[in-house]
């Protein structure tokens, strides 16, 4: 009753393929958008912002990079948290050699290093499918992994082998380092991603998305239609490794303010995998969704652990939640296998005939 | 100039000065690559027989080696242990069948692969609930397994080989024996076999698929088992070896997916690649080039040579 | 992403098109065709026949480049060719539809029709990307071709569903329109009514007509019903274990006596 699209017509085509031809989309999202960039900095607790939304928001957009690469393009890549790294370690050195640059700038300048990076590593896509490529873009991850502690250069031969942000500023504000706040912080991040999303929404709704999603479904017939397989799938990896990058320079720079290789690990990899899986795979929402619940879990597990008053380490508790990853996980290949994404359709479905229940 | 003389003459020469040192690495690189190749072999009879990549397959050997030190900790006496830890594994078997491969039949093998990630964080998480985390020791004596070296004179110097390294090359090959006849000769084998290339053709046939799973990720659970014990046996039991494990998958890759003596000799490949490579050409680039290199042998097989060097070919028709 | 230009004269209604010579190709000992020669004249419907495994289908994928005769050439417009690649008979206009449909299936009706635009697209990443003017307009553009061909087809209901849940009838449609929006010069249908019932098949037969009058697209088809072959060929080529055993007229064809002997499974 309160979701009908009755009545909304559209005259031209470029209405019909706007990005939210519904109004009660357009409502919502000017009514999020206000809430994120408003109600937020001013009503919420720092904590909150930097430990629940700020976080979310960063994977969100690293969940992102990696459903172009595996939900859209079909190409399984468990190498998410090596791409990050290098987004990260670039950022790095390009603020040791340009201390005078806007670190914005340098944030996106990063992506361009992993981009780079998912380039190479998207090589043997050519010629590999599947699980085997899985297999190659292991290879990247283990490499990678490896080339964040042997290689001092990149962190510029700290003892302990991490790096620690630089304090930053914007327009006299600081946004990077020990003085910055959390509001500053989330408002840059929350700027950058939402963009990015707009970005990656425009991207998929056009020509590339069709390419990218042809690719996926059935290569051999995107051949015959005029599709170039190997330039599809190079862009794929190069769009999501860019993505990922920015994220991972996020990650250090806007949000932990240091870092070390164990943040960029194959165990990243695949937390940013379910994310997607979770979330639903060939959905930009999806990925918010998937971040939001992975990362939300530990988080949901300590607070019902200390609502139950229940007497159990906090190691414990990290293993009930690799427990609860694995089983969410299967569930929800098994039940819903387009994930929280479809789940949030089937929603929007039933609100459409509310209160009819078809 | 100097780097290609490191690179290319150097490693050489230093083969042929000390021979001895040589062949002790080739030693270890064919007992790494033989505790490689019962990995891989795991991975190879589930693909075989379910047509699933079992990424959990790693996380199963430490699984196994930790349900059986985690019993004889409790005062249970060895050869038991090792009957109720098989038990487990059966268990296991029954378990994943039922909530994870049943509800998931007829989807794509991506899917299920998927959901071997979940069973491997399901995995690692109860392993560390209830064994706890810190490193355990093999009971490699009490399961009468023979410890010592051998050292043997030859070559100008020393040759040392670990007895429970020539038992485990011995177990691996009676498994692997066993195995190849196991599928070749009888009818449960073909039946494992069918069931890997399509399982609606096989349930058509009436072959039960429930049955073949449980058998053959018992299987899977006993190899594993095996490979938990002799690893543990030479290092100690902790969720390192899951990583470790990984390293199957290069085998996988050389060897073919679905064949079980191309585990062997992949895993035999990717052992004395991986220690030449470490030992001769690793202070190149300083240490731990074990942690990929045998990913870009890998790799370039992928490029080269996809199947493997005994896979089947895939061919797709429109 | 530039188009190359097909070189040679412009192909003239009633000349050949595209002319297979002495085309041979094997799988693994295998001889799915054999010495097989014939051509296509520009404008014409030409049907492919003959029995089970006679190689048809094997003869439409060397057209499209996907299988690579180990003998023979391929001549298309003026050029000639031992080795077709996918890519290039997509390029130059060569279209076709298959056995088992083959759409993308987690795209709506309308996204498939509109991938089939691809080759025409230009507009670069960086357009892409910010989807405003020049990009936007040339989605608009091809959008408006795609819905006349969604209008020719009346599949106007179906454009937003995902076509893994349309029936199968309507997904062959889609597949039709997905086929056209290249724009194609030659068209291949492979099994077109193949599953269809009698009125479903009267519906496609009209689109085919429809299609090689309204477009002049050149068509060449493959399908068993024989009605639909004499009804709607100009010129039909009968394959039988992968030889041509005749080449002509429907109603030459009718009175063969070879090809009658190879569809009742005479031995010869």
């Amino acid at each position: 009753m309160f979701y009908r699209e009755a009545g909304q017509y559209k005259t031209n085509y470029r209405a019909d393929q706007a990005l939210f031809p519904i109004r009660q989309d357009q409502i919502g999202i000017f009514l999020i958008l206000a809430i994120a960039y408003v109600a937020v900095p001013l009503g919420a607790s720092d904590f909150f912002i930097d430990s629940v939304l700020t976080p979310i928001l960063i994977f969100s957009l690293a969940a992102i990079g990696l459903n172009l690469l595996t939900g859209y393009t079909g190409l399984l890549s468990l190498g998410t948290g090596g791409f990050m790294g290098v987004g990260a370690f670039a950022c790095y050195k390009l603020a040791t050699y340009f201390p005078g640059v806007n670190i914005v700038v340098l944030v996106i300048c990063s992506g361009l290093f992993s981009a780079a990076a998912g380039i190479v590593f998207g090589l043997p896509s050519l010629r590999i499918k599947g699980f085997y490529l899985a297999v190659a873009t292991l290879a990247s991850q283990f490499f990678l992994s490896w080339c964040f502690i042997r290689i001092p250069w990149l962190y510029n031969h700290n003892i302990s082998a991490s790096i620690e942000v630089p304090a930053r500023t914007l327009f006299g504000v600081a946004i990077t380092g020990p003085n910055a706040t959390p509001a500053t912080r989330y408002l840059i991040v929350l700027t950058i991603v939402a963009v990015m999303t707009l970005l990656a929404s425009n991207l998929i709704r056009g020509r590339i998305g069709r390419t990218w999603m042809a690719v996926r479904d059935m290569d051999i017939a995107a051949e015959l239609i005029g599709i170039k397989l190997y330039p599809t799938k190079l862009l794929a990896f190069a769009v999501s490794s860019f993505y990922c990058g920015v994220a991972g320079a996020m990650l250090v720079f806007l949000w932990l303010g240091n870092a070390e290789s164990e943040s960029f690990s194959i165990n990243q990899s695949f937390l940013i995998l379910f994310m997607v899986i979770i979330g639903g795979l060939g959905s930009l929402l999806g990925s918010y969704f998937g971040a939001a619940l992975i990362y939300g879990l530990p988080i949901l597990l300590r607070m019902a652990k200390d609502m139950l008053g229940l007497p159990m380490t906090s190691a414990t508790v990290e293993h009930i939640n690799f427990i609860t990853l694995g089983v969410l996980i299967i569930f929800f290949l098994i039940a819903e296998p387009n994930g929280l994404a479809r789940l949030w359709q089937i929603g929007k479905q039933k609100l459409r005939v509310w209160p009819f229940p078809y | 100039m100097h780097l290609l003389y490191q690179i290319f003459i150097d490693p050489f020469v230093q083969m042929g000065t000390a021979p001895d040192l040589l062949v002790q690495t080739l030693w270890e690189g064919l007992v790494s690559g033989v505790l490689y190749a019962l990995i891989a072999l795991g991975f190879v009879l589930i693909f075989k027989a379910s047509g699933v990549f079992n990424f959990a397959q790693g996380i199963m050997v430490v699984f196994a080696a930790l349900t059986l030190v985690g019993l004889y900790a409790h005062g249970v006496p060895a050869f038991l242990a090792l009957a109720l830890t098989i038990g487990v594994m059966f268990l296991l078997a029954l378990a994943i069948e039922r909530f994870v491969l049943r509800p998931l039949v007829n989807q794509p093998d991506i899917i299920l692969f998927m959901a071997t990630f979940g069973l491997t964080y399901i995995l690692i998480g109860s392993g560390e609930l209830i064994f706890g985390g810190d490193p355990k020791v093999m009971i490699a004596d009490q399961l009468l397994l023979p410890s010592g070296a051998y050292t043997v004179k030859m070559l100008g110097g020393f040759v040392q080989m670990q007895k429970i390294d020539i038992a485990a090359a011995v177990i691996a090959s009676l498994m692997v024996a066993s195995l190849a006849v196991f599928f070749q000769k009888t009818r449960i084998g073909r039946a494992l076999r069918a069931v890997a290339d399509s399982h609606r053709a096989a349930l058509s046939v009436g072959i039960s698929l429930e049955y073949i799973w449980v058998i053959v990720w018992f299987a899977a659970g006993i190899v594993a088992l095996a490979t938990g014990i002799m690893w543990g046996a030479r290092s100690n039991v902790s969720f390192a070896l899951e990583i470790i494990a990984l390293k199957a998958l290069p085998v996988l890759i050389l060897g073919g997916f679905t064949s079980i003596p191309g585990a062997i000799i992949g895993g035999v490949i990717i052992g004395l690649g991986e220690k030449l490579g470490e030992f001769y050409w690793g202070p190149l680039f300083g240490s731990g080039i074990e942690d990929w290199f045998a990913y870009v042998i890998a790799l370039v097989f992928l490029l080269f040579r996809p199947q493997g060097l005994f896979g089947e070919r895939i061919i797709e028709r429109i | 992403m530039r188009a190359p230009t097909v070189t040679g004269p412009e192909v003239a209604v009633g000349d050949v098109l595209l002319s297979i010579e002495n085309v041979s190709l094997s799988f693994g000992g295998v001889n799915a065709v054999s010495g097989v020669s014939f051509d296509i004249r520009k404008g014409e419907i030409r049907a492919i026949i003959g029995p089970n495994g006679a190689g048809k289908t094997s003869m439409l994928n060397i057209i499209n480049g996907f299988y690579h005769p180990q003998q023979g050439r391929i001549t298309f417009k003026g050029e000639t060719r031992a080795k077709m690649r996918p890519h290039d008979a997509a390029y130059g206009g060569i279209a076709r539809t298959f056995q088992n449909v083959a759409l993308f299936r987690g795209m709506t009706a309308l996204d498939n029709i509109m991938a089939g635009r691809t080759l025409k697209m230009h507009k670069n990443f960086f357009w892409q990307l910010l989807r405003v003017g020049p990009a936007m307009a040339e989605e608009v553009e091809h959008r408006r071709r795609v819905e006349e061909i969604i209008d020719f087809l009346k599949i106007q209901e179906i454009r937003r569903i995902p076509v893994g849940r349309l029936p199968y009838g309507l997904q062959k449609r889609v597949e039709l329109g997905r086929a056209l929006a290249m724009e194609p010069d030659l068209l291949l249908l492979d099994e077109p009514m193949a599953g269809m019932n009698l009125e479903e098949k009267e519906d496609m037969s009209r689109f085919v007509l429809d299609v090689n009058d309204h477009y002049g697209t050149t068509i060449a088809l493959i399908e068993h019903d024989m009605g639909v072959v004499m009804d709607l060929s100009d010129r039909v080529v009968v394959l039988d274990h992968g030889i041509k055993i005749a080449d002509g007229t429907p109603d030459e064809i009718k009175g063969d006596q070879g090809v009658i002997d190879a569809y009742l499974g005479v031995a010869h």
